[in-house]
This record gives C-alpha cells, sequence and structure tokens, in this order.
C-alpha cells in the first residue's frame, strides 16, 4: 500500500484518496492519487494497489480538476432576501453570518410553528445519504426528514423487502469484494450465471458496487442473463435477454419461479431447512403458466423457460437487482419473486451467490442516537401515513408523496422552511410532478440550500446557499451500501482547499454545535470517526488514512452460524428465524403475504380511456458515465461526450412519426411532457420509448421562469404523485403511458 | 516502429469513455481532437444475433505516452481502462495473443 502523501522532486506532492462525494457518486471509494501543485489538484491517477478497482477510473474522478476549479463553482456562503427568489440577487456571507441567520430563522419556526415545521430533503447517493438524517433530527430537531422520490422509489424497498424477508442487510452479488486476494481467494467461486435484473452497473456503480467488476467476472467464465426492457450492451452478450414490457417484472419473477419448482428445479436441502411458506409459493408460483406471463410481459415462453433452466441448474449462480424493481407500485411484490428464486436455488450467502450481512449496518449506532435527540411526542408528529405499516416498520422517514401533500394543504400542520441537503430536487431526477413540489415549497418562509454549483433547486426556492466542498478538499469516510454488506472501510483525505466550502458532515457539525451542542461532542471530524469506527474495526481514522481502506471479515452462510440474528441462533433475522417465502408480516400490514402481479397504474390496460391518445410506454432513467444523475451537465469534457438529453425510439416507431436522428421530440401524457433529442434504436421495443433523466441546462438563464430550463425536459413530470404500492413503496417511474410528437427545438 | 504494440480486446470495451477522456487530459488535447477515439458497431442484428461492438481506435496525436512509459508506467489510457482490455505487449507476441482472443482483438503499434 502507497503513503497518504508522497512529495516529489518538483516541489508536487500526492494524496492518496478513496473517493465518495461531491460530486456525485455511490460510495464506490476508487483509489487513486491526486498530484497537488501550488495549492491546485493537477492530475488524477488511479491506485493500482486498489483491491477492487486496481487502478481503473471513470471518466467523472479523471475530469474531477474541471469540476473544482470550474468557474460556476459557488465558493462562499450566499445569501438573497426571499422575496428576490427566482432571481440572481445573492449575496456573499461568511460562515458565521449564515450560522446567525440559520439559528435566527430555525428558534422563530420553533417558537411559532414547532420544530416539525422544517423539512429536510436529501439527493440520491452522496455523502448526504448518511449525513442528513443527523442533521435533521440531531441539529435542527425535526422529525421530517425526507427523500422526495414518490413511494421512496430508491434503494428504500429493495432494503426493506430484504429486511423483511430475510432479515438481513442488502443482498449483493458475491465478487469476492471481501478478500485481500479478490477472485484468487480459495474460499470463492466465479458465479456460473449472473442475472441482472433492471440493473446496468457498468455505469451506475450502484451502491458502492464497482460496476466494471462484472467485465472481471466475464473473463473469469460468469455468463449473464438480462432482464430489461432495453438490450442492453451487457444484453448483447448475455445467454438470455428477458425484454419485458416495462412494470412487469413481478409477474416475469412469478413466470420464473414457476418453471423451477413446477420441473423441480430447486434446492430441496435449503428449502426444506431454511425456507418458510414453500408450499404456498409454489401454489402462487402455478397460477402464472408461461403462456399467462408472456401476455404480460411480452417475453417469449420459451425464453422465460431456457432462462430459469439455466440459472436453477448452474451452482452457484447470483442476481443482481435493480432500482427498476423500487420504481412501481407493484416493486415490494417483484423484489419478493427474486429473493425467492434467489432463496430456492440455494444461492443465498454461498461463494459466488449472494452475499448478507448483518442487520446492523456500520455507523448504525450513531445513526439511532440521533433519532433519540428528538424530544419526547417529537417522532410522532412526524409526516406519514397509517395505512402505511410496512413502511413504518422499516422506516425512520417521512413518507414523500404525504409531504408534498402536507405542503399543498398545510394539514395535519403548516411546513415553514426547507433544507436541501444535496438535493436538486426539481431536476427531474427524484420527485415526481416537480412542478407540485416547485410551487409549494415556493411558498416556505425560509429555504437552505447545501450544494456545489447553482441549481435551478436553489435559484427558484431557496434563501441561504450553502458551499459543499469536493471529496478532495476533505477527510470522510467511504461506506458501500450506506454502511449494510460494506465489504470495505476506506478514507477519503483532503487535498487541497478552494474557496471557503464545507463538507456534508462539517456543515451538519457547525449547525449541530450551534443549534444542539449536547448531540455534536466531538471536537474535530477525525475524532468524530475514530468514535465511529474504532468499536468495530480496532483502529482510529488517522490509522485508516495510512491504511487508504479495511477490508472487512467476511463468512458464508451465516445462518448456519449464528451470525445474521441477534440473539446469536442459527437462522435468519425474521419472525419465523426462516427465509419467508411467504411473509409471516405482510397480511398485517394489508398486504398479501406472497407475491403477485398488478397492472401498472398508468399503463394503456389500467387506463384503456387514454390507449389511442397515448399508445406508448415511456421508460427512463437508464444511466451514462458522464453525469451523475442532475450532476455535471456544465463540465466541458464530459458534456461534449453527453450534449443532450437522449430519447431512444425504435427506427419503425420514428418512421410511423415522421421523426428522424437528431429531432427534437416532445414526449407527453395527460400528467405532463418532457423534450429531448431523438437517437433511432434497435434496443427499445418498438411499443416504448426511453428517456434520460436529470436533465437541466446550466449555459441557459438561470432567473426565472427559465430557471436554467429545468422545465424542457422534465420527464418527471410524466409520473404521477402518489400511485405507490399497499405498503407505501414505489411508484411508476419507469412505466407511464405517452405519445411522441415531432417539435422544432428544445423549448417546444 | 516501436517494439511494443497496443493489444485491444475490444469484446470487452464498454464504450466507457475513459481511453479518450484520459489520454486527452495526460496530453492536453482539445475537445474537437482525439488521442484515441471509440468507433461504434452496432447494435445490429447479423445472422439472428445481436452484434454491438466498440473499438478504441488510437490517432496520429497517440505518442504511446512516452514521457509515461520512461517513467516505467503503463499509457494513461492502459492504466485506467475499466474493462482493462488495452494492453502493452512486444510487437513478436501479436499473432500469439490475437489467436487467444479470437476475432475481437486488434493491435496498434505506434
Ligand atoms: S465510480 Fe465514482 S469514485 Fe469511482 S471513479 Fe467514477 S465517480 Fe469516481
Ligand atoms: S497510449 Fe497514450 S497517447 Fe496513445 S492512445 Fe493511449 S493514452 Fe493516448
Ligand atoms: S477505456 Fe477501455 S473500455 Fe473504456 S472505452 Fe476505452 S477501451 Fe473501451
Amino acid at each position: 500500500m502507497s503513503e497518504l502523501r508522497t512529495d516529489c522532486e518538483d516541489g508536487t506532492f500526492k494524496i492518496r484518496t478513496c473517493a465518495w462525494s461531491p460530486p456525485g457518486d455511490h460510495p464506490v471509494g476508487c483509489g487513486m492519487f491526486l498530484t497537488v501543485k501550488d495549492g491546485k489538484v493537477v492530475h488524477v491517477e488511479g491506485d493500482a494497489s486498489h483491491p477492487i478497482t486496481n487502478g481503473r477510473l471513470c471518466v467523472r474522478c479523471l475530469t474531477l480538476p474541471e469540476y473544482i476549479y470550474h468557474e460556476d463553482r459557488i465558493l462562499t456562503p450566499l445569501y438573497r432576501d426571499p422575496a428576490d427568489r427566482g432571481k440572481d440577487a445573492w449575496k456573499p456571507i461568511s460562515w458565521d453570518e449564515a450560522l446567525d441567520i440559520i439559528e435566527e430563522r430555525v428558534n422563530y419556526i420553533k417558537a411559532n410553528y414547532g420544530a416539525e415545521a422544517i423539512v429536510a430533503f436529501q439527493g440520491t447517493g452522496r455523502e448526504a445519504t448518511l449525513y442528513k438524517t443527523p442533521l435533521a433530527y440531531a441539529a435542527l430537531g425535526t422529525p421530517n426528514s425526507c427523500f422526495p422520490m414518490s413511494g421512496d422509489s430508491c434503494y428504500g424497498p429493495r432494503a426493506s423487502v430484504a429486511d423483511f424477508l430475510l432479515g438481513a442487510g442488502y443482498p449483493e452479488l458475491d465478487y469476492a469484494a471481501y478478500f485481500p486476494d479478490r477472485y484468487d481467494d480459495p474460499r470463492y467461486e466465479v458465479p456460473k450465471y449472473i442475472i441482472l435484473w433492471g440493473k446496468d452497473p457498468l455505469f451506475s456503480n450502484p451502491d458502492g458496487f464497482f460496476g466494471h467488476s462484472l467485465i472481471d467476472l466475464m473473463k473469469r467464465g460468469s455468463k449473464f442473463i438480462t432482464i430489461d426492457p432495453r438490450l442492453t450492451w451487457l444484453g448483447t452478450r448475455a445467454d438470455y435477454h428477458l425484454q419485458l414490457r416495462p412494470g412487469t417484472d413481478s409477474a416475469l419473477g412469478l413466470g420464473l419461479l414457476n418453471v423451477i419448482i413446477s420441473e423441480d428445479l430447486y434446492d430441496h436441502e435449503f428449502v426444506e431447512n431454511w425456507c418458510f411458506g414453500f408450499e404456498e409459493l409454489a401454489e402462487r408460483a402455478a397460477e402464472y403458466p408461461l403462456e399467462k406471463v408472456e401476455k404480460i410481459t411480452w417475453v417469449p415462453k420459451e425464453t422465460i423457460q431456457a432462462a430459469a433452466r439455466a440459472f436453477a441448474t448452474s451452482h452457484p449462480s447470483s442476481i443482481m437487482w435493480g432500482l427498476a424493481i423500487d420504481t412501481s407500485a407493484n416493486g415490494v411484490q417483484a423484489g419478493h419473486c427474486v429473493l425467492a428464486l434467489a432463496a430456492i436455488t440455494g444461492n443465498l450467502d454461498v461463494p459466488g451467490g449472494i452475499t448478507l450481512s448483518k442487520p446492523a449496518s456500520f455507523m448504525g449506532k450513531w445513526r439511532y442516537e440521533c433519532a433519540q435527540q428528538l424530544p419526547p411526542g417529537m417522532l410522532e408528529k412526524q409526516i406519514s401515513d397509517p395505512r402505511y405499516k410496512g413502511f413504518l416498520a422499516a422506516h425512520v422517514i417521512a413518507h414523500p408523496d404525504r409531504i408534498l401533500d402536507t405542503l399543498e394543504t398545510e394539514e395535519p400542520y403548516p411546513l415553514k422552511m426547507a433544507w436541501f441537503y444535496s438535493s436538486n430536487l426539481i431536476a427531474n431526477t427524484a420527485a415526481a410532478q416537480p412542478k407540485r413540489w416547485f410551487s409549494a415549497l415556493r411558498r416556505l418562509e425560509f429555504n437552505v440550500c447545501q450544494d456545489i454549483f447553482m441549481t435551478p433547486t436553489a435559484m427558484g426556492l431557496c434563501d441561504l446557499f450553502l458551499p459543499v466542498s469536493s471529496f478532495a478538499e476533505h477527510d470522510g469516510i467511504v461506506l458501500p451500501h450506506f454502511g449494510r454488506n460494506t465489504h470495505m472501510v476506506a478514507s477519503m483525505n483532503k487535498a487541497v482547499t478552494v474557496g471557503d466550502c464545507r463538507s456534508d458532515l462539517e456543515i451538519d457539525f457547525l449547525v449541530g454545535k450551534r443549534l444542539n451542542p449536547k448531540a455534536w461532542p466531538w471536537e474535530t471530524i477525525s475524532d468524530f470517526f475514530t468514535a465511529q469506527i474504532e468499536p468495530q474495526l480496532g483502529i482510529t481514522f488517522p490509522q485508516l488514512q495510512e491504511m487508504s481502506l479495511m477490508q472487512q471479515k467476511f463468512e458464508y452462510r451465516k445462518y448456519e452460524k449464528g451470525l445474521l440474528r441477534n440473539d446469536g441462533e442459527q437462522g435468519f433475522n425474521t419472525p419465523t428465524g426462516l427465509v419467508e417465502l411467504k411473509s409471516s408480516l405482510y397480511e398485517d400490514w394489508g398486504e398479501d403475504p406472497l407475491p403477485y402481479y398488478e397492472e401498472p397504474s398508468y399503463s394503456f390496460i389500467s387506463r384503456p380511456e387514454e390507449a389511442d391518445m397515448y399508445p406508448l410506454v415511456f421508460t427512463m432513467g437508464g444511466r451514462v458515465t458522464t453525469s451523475f444523475h442532475s450532476e455535471h451537465r456544465q463540465i466541458p469534457s464530459l458534456r461534449a461526450i453527453t450534449p443532450d438529453a437522449i430519447v431512444q425510439i425504435h427506427p419503425d416507431t420514428a418512421a410511423k412519426y415522421g421523426i428522424e436522428e437528431g429531432d427534437w421530440v416532445r414526449i407527453e401524457n395527460s400528467l405532463g411532457y418532457a423534450v429531448e433529442k431523438a437517437h433511432l434504436s434497435p434496443i427499445v421495443d418498438p411499443r416504448v420509448v426511453h428517456g434520460t433523466h436529470g436533465w437541466w441546462y446550466p449555459e441557459q438563464d438561470g432567473e426565472e421562469p427559465n430557471l436554467y430550463g429545468v422545465w424542457q425536459s422534465s420527464v418527471n413530470s410524466l409520473v404521477p404523485h402518489a400511485k405507490n404500492g399497499k405498503m407505501g413503496f414505489g411508484a411508476p417511474y419507469k412505466c407511464v403511458n405517452c405519445k411522441i410528437v415531432k417539435v422544432e427545438s428544445l423549448q417546444g | 516502429m516501436s517494439d511494443y504494440a497496443l493489444f485491444i480486446d475490444y469484446k470487452y470495451c464498454t464504450n466507457c469513455h475513459v481511453c479518450e477522456v484520459t489520454c486527452r487530459t495526460e496530453h492536453n488535447i482539445p475537445l474537437d481532437e482525439w488521442g484515441i477515439k471509440v468507433a461504434e458497431m452496432g447494435p445490429v442484428k447479423l445472422n439472428g444475433k445481436w452484434m454491438w461492438n466498440y473499438v478504441p481506435v488510437p490517432s496520429d496525436l497517440c505518442d504511446f505516452c512516452a514521457d509515461r512509459r520512461e517513467r516505467g508506467e503503463d499509457p494513461t489510457c492502459v492504466h485506467h481502462c475499466l474493462a482493462q482490455c488495452i494492453e502493452v505487449i512486444p510487437v513478436d507476441q501479436i499473432t500469439e495473443r490475437m489467436k487467444l482472443a479470437g476475432k475481437t482483438a486488434t493491435v496498434f503499434i505506434p
């Protein structure tokens, strides 16, 4: 392992670090050296000794200097009179002044409306994932911590389903990430098949999984089964590609289960010893003969059958389930099918299968203690929905759809202040119906944003802008899977200072020490991290910085060893102690204990009256390597590669509507519209179009009404509000109806 | 002609753009020029099978990362390629490596 700092002969020095954010990314922790010359990062080089990434880096970190020294970056706190929202009338202020304003406003709101009148929103993936809820609970004192995606449709549903049915932390493909020798470790086996279900990890690096590990495994012989409405590049290399109609995942899952059970291809030993409810699951799956499944999903029954056989008869094999499982009101059931498939084929927690972790998460104790900071009775005031017992059982955050309802109706009480924690809320990534959110949030008395660049959200809604530092400018730790099933703990090491910016955690410290000092007793960030990691790793934060990273110990088949349950008994941490193929919890929550298929609420079948008007299916969200959701639009090298928001249309469909390559296309349904540039491609079904998300245009006028063109490619405006599943999870982000029309310009 | 070649096993190339970008930053190449550029073939169905390949093609600006190689480092495209599908090999191994890699490989001798 190389040194933390290396001084070079020419007066430059290199800092070794592992990256999280910003720039936006999931906690992948790629290893790299930042070369510093005259106080500036001038070069980024991958660290070949990093056990996961081996020196590889993606274009976002390779262009880091363009990001951190971008002329548009905000380098000091800014204040603007609330009367001037939407105008570029910001004034630079000091951090002390910013904290004075925060203290005065928060105390005013607490005194007049109660702390619950404050709502804190987070964006996805960045370090904010760890540090926003502590700001809400332990600094601002509000129970309303919110991820503003309808039905919490990102990670939360999958993590909850895994918790309910397996009683275990996030199931992940076994890519030998826990082992220093990686794929050569004698305990490891290469998966024979990997199912990629609604997931294209090469460019999403989901939740800290290093996407190109799939190429490592491909070279070592893993074969692929891809389940995706688009033929992905990996799909062209797969033995089986199941190109399903968007939103029909659970029907497909039941079809796969039906084949494996009816053809007796399941692992009898595992099912008998470790599963609950197999007979009932078998009966339910039998209700989904492949003719019916083909009709629902559009996947030929022969392909379903062949893929099910290949998967079930090749041991070990693995499944990666993607965001597409969450972005559906029927997603809880789809996730149920995925876990049942993994369980009955004996692939849970075995080498080359799916790794599991203990239900407790890294830094979980601290986050739990932050919730304890709320005064008695305050958590009960959290905006939630009593109907959503499943959501309430799994989550300690506010329900996003109910937050919008509350903003609009002021019931059960008015909200007065919002904090946007690394969240460009209106920029077509998370929030559905972004214009509704915008109008409702505009009425609040005081809004704060912490981010790197001026965004449409900050320009349109906020009064105070707190500038965040990039990962090159702060110390921190990287926790893949946000602390659950975390193969390594890595350190981010500060290399430079740019402007007067602070990390997310440093902002928590500043605000926390002002508003609620007893919850923030640590002197320094380093002390804080030492307190977090020492009990589990036995080292201090400075020691971790010297080491760069520490891979965690791992045991396979934890359920046999009493390592999954809190009571130390064998089995899984569920009410029955077994994998619950039939949930023993769901009935109490008003949900079917077995998986079932339900038609998406905005499909041509559910809304036959709109079938002629909106004959196509709109899906979206496929990732590109040049941006993290709504970020990176202003980075020259990256924008040159991806200049426009692209909508992929099958050539036959395009011809039918008179659309040619490069035309501007208006994608529209009864709820909203977006304009994107046509790319004709056979990778989508002729009945489906695929749009890209997260577009706004930093080069356009930022002031109102344009707001950097944020309403132009507003794909999220086509997604309904509050069409969630029975437990409160999921929303149809990737499966709504639409029509397409050629228009003259992006403004069209 | 160099004694070494860039051996590119492009069946693994995912079009991650890393070679293009890192070559550009290493050599200060402007945005409308390329030291290496990825070409796309497909996606198209040929004889009932999908073909979708990306092939990185070095340009006249490629100096085989002379400075880096002088320091004993790999070319930056080789070092950072996410698919690890570009390698530096001695030219006398080209035939053997091409045979092993099958149809979807190419070499570039700077
Ligand atoms: S995956 Fe994330 S951490 Fe790794 S190089 Fe890309 S942006 Fe950086
Ligand atoms: S060897 Fe160096 S100069 Fe040549 S293409 Fe690769 S990065 Fe560019
Ligand atoms: S870096 Fe490698 S995988 Fe990426 S585009 Fe270039 S050759 Fe392809």
